[in-house]
């Protein structure tokens, strides 16, 4: 790796599964909702995930992952899932889950996708859908710890009401003005100045750079495939040195 | 301890019995790495088998083409929880790839070296005796980029993060080094039938 990984290899301590407690669910966009979680858990580090368990009266289960949306150590933690009509296990996050519930998870884990306050920036973050979630743990990250450096953040969704996380992005955009919140919609008009209307590609990506006026120092990009394959092609081509990007794919082709 | 409200959506029964622990069963083909697909030029790729820093053989891509291809079929399984039933890979096993080389494994565990500066690990009896190959089709087509192609490692007995796409070297160590995720709290082996997937796992 080039010298521009700062992030040393880190062996997550044992990560056995914990009793998690629900203490609440919130309607986050018309998809998405937010899982807010109570569990004696690490606090990790911007980027990570939980895996979580789910457990039939019989013994079947069934574990997903499920990125750490909240900062690390904020207690209860935050998971966001984008339910998928013929999904096994985010459909009971949106219909069957309620405070005081329980379940297991295991984490928080993965030792890549992560970013430290240390590690500095500039900071380019890039996320499709629920794929903002470990983002906004950087997000959230970068500004508790008062991290000086510029942050560029690009986040797409279908539409303007289906951007997770978008009312407090803007508020923290007002306060924060080493924070640059793009919203790029692919079916929706414009709702900012600033804000695109398309699919990512490497034109838009080039222009989002040069506006910006910093060069990424770390990138990082979380979506599903297609979304993540295309925004690395764009950046790419708009000469982001490939170790300088770090990708989290939520599977699926949306 | 049951989950209030969780019933699941459980696979049939001859099809459970192909699942490891922890898996389910898609049909979507979901991809993981670490960053960007790499921009692999069949032009100048080289396939470089070594012990230790020394070269044992490199094969260019048409040198590597005309080597024996093999036909494997079968399931394969991600940490991430998907496994995929009846997938086709063609390629070259590591036992042919010794042979062409005209020497026999010279220790105990490999490193597979990636073009995106991806290792895995992956001890030298996992990939012998027909048990893996460097793929370069998938269900009769060429591998796609961002599957690996133009070649990846095929373990399909162990967890997916080993069969390193974008392959362009397998190196013999005296020792078994930690790979990429490995270093970063992954199983040093990762077989899904034993749950191995981070390092504090049995
Ligand atoms: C490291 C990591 C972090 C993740 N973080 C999050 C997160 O923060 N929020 C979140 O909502 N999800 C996240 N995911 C995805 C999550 O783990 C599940 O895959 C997702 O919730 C679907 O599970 P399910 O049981 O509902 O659907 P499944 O029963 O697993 O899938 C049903 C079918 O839907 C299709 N499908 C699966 N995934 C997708 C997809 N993403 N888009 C379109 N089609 C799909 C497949 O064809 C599949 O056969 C993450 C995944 C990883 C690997």
């Amino acid at each position: 790796m080039s010298g521009v990984t700062p992030s040393p290899p880190s062996m997550p301590a044992a990560s056995p599964w914990h009793d998690a407690v629900v203490e609440r669910v919130a309607v986050l966009t018309p998809r998405i909702v937010s899982v807010f979680l109570r569990a004696p858990l690490a606090p990790g580090l911007a980027g990570q995930h939980l895996v979580v368990r789910l457990t039939a009266p019989d013994g079947y289960a069934a574990q997903r992952s499920y990125s750490v949306a909240s900062a690390p150590g904020v207690m209860p933690i935050e998971l966001i899932v984008e339910k998928l009509e013929d999904g096994e296990v985010s459909p009971f996050f949106h219909e069957v889950v309620a405070p005081g519930d329980h379940l297991e998870v295991r984490g928080p884990l993965g030792g890549h996708f992560v970013w430290r306050p240390a590690d500095g920036g500039p900071l380019l973050l890039v996320g499709g859908g629920s794929g903002v979630a470990p983002l906004m743990a950087m997000v959230r990250d970068w500004h508790a710890s008062g991290a000086g450096v510029p942050l560029l953040l690009v986040v797409s969704a279908r539409t303007w009401a289906e951007l997770a996380f978008r009312d407090e992005l803007v508020a923290l955009q007002a306060r924060a003005p080493l924070l640059r919140f793009v919203a790029v919609t692919t079916r929706d008009a414009a709702h900012r100045p600033g804000d695109l209307v398309q699919r990512l590609d490497s034109t838009a990506l080039q222009r989002l750079l040069a506006a910006w006026g910093h060069v990424p120092a770390h990138v990082f990009v979380c979506g599903a495939n297609r979304f993540v394959e295309a925004v690395t092609t764009g950046l790419l081509d708009a000469a982001v040195p490939a170790e300088r990007i770090r990708t989290e794919r939520y599977g699926g082709a949306g | 301890m049951a989950t209030r409200g969780f019933t699941g959506r459980r696979p049939s029964a001859a099809f459970a019995s192909r699942l490891p622990p922890g898996q389910f069963e898609t049909d979507d083909f979901p991809v993981l790495s670490k960053g960007p697909t790499p921009r692999v030029d069949l032009a100048t790729w080289r396939f470089t088998l070594s012990d230790g820093p020394r070269p044992l053989a490199s094969w260019s891509w048409t040198e590597f083409e005309a080597l024996p291809h093999t036909v494997w079929q079968g399931d394969i399984h991600c940490v991430t929880t998907w496994s995929k039933f009846d997938t086709t890979w063609e390629g070259v096993t590591i036992d042919e790839l010794l042979a062409a080389a005209g020497v026999s494994a010279p220790s105990a565990y490999t490193l597979a070296i990636s073009h995106d500066d991806y290792d895995t690990n992956v001890p030298a009896a996992d990939l012998l005796d027909g048990r893996a190959m460097v793929a370069t089709r998938f269900n009769g087509a060429p591998l796609a980029a961002e599957h690996g192609g133009p070649a990846r490692l095929l373990v399909p007995h162990l967890y997916f993060w080993k069969s390193a796409k974008w392959i362009k070297g397998l190196r013999f160590t005296a020792r078994d080094e930690a790979g990429f995720w490995e270093l970063r709290g992954y199983h040093l082996r990762g077989d899904p039938w034993k749950q191995q997937r981070y390092s504090d796992d049995p």
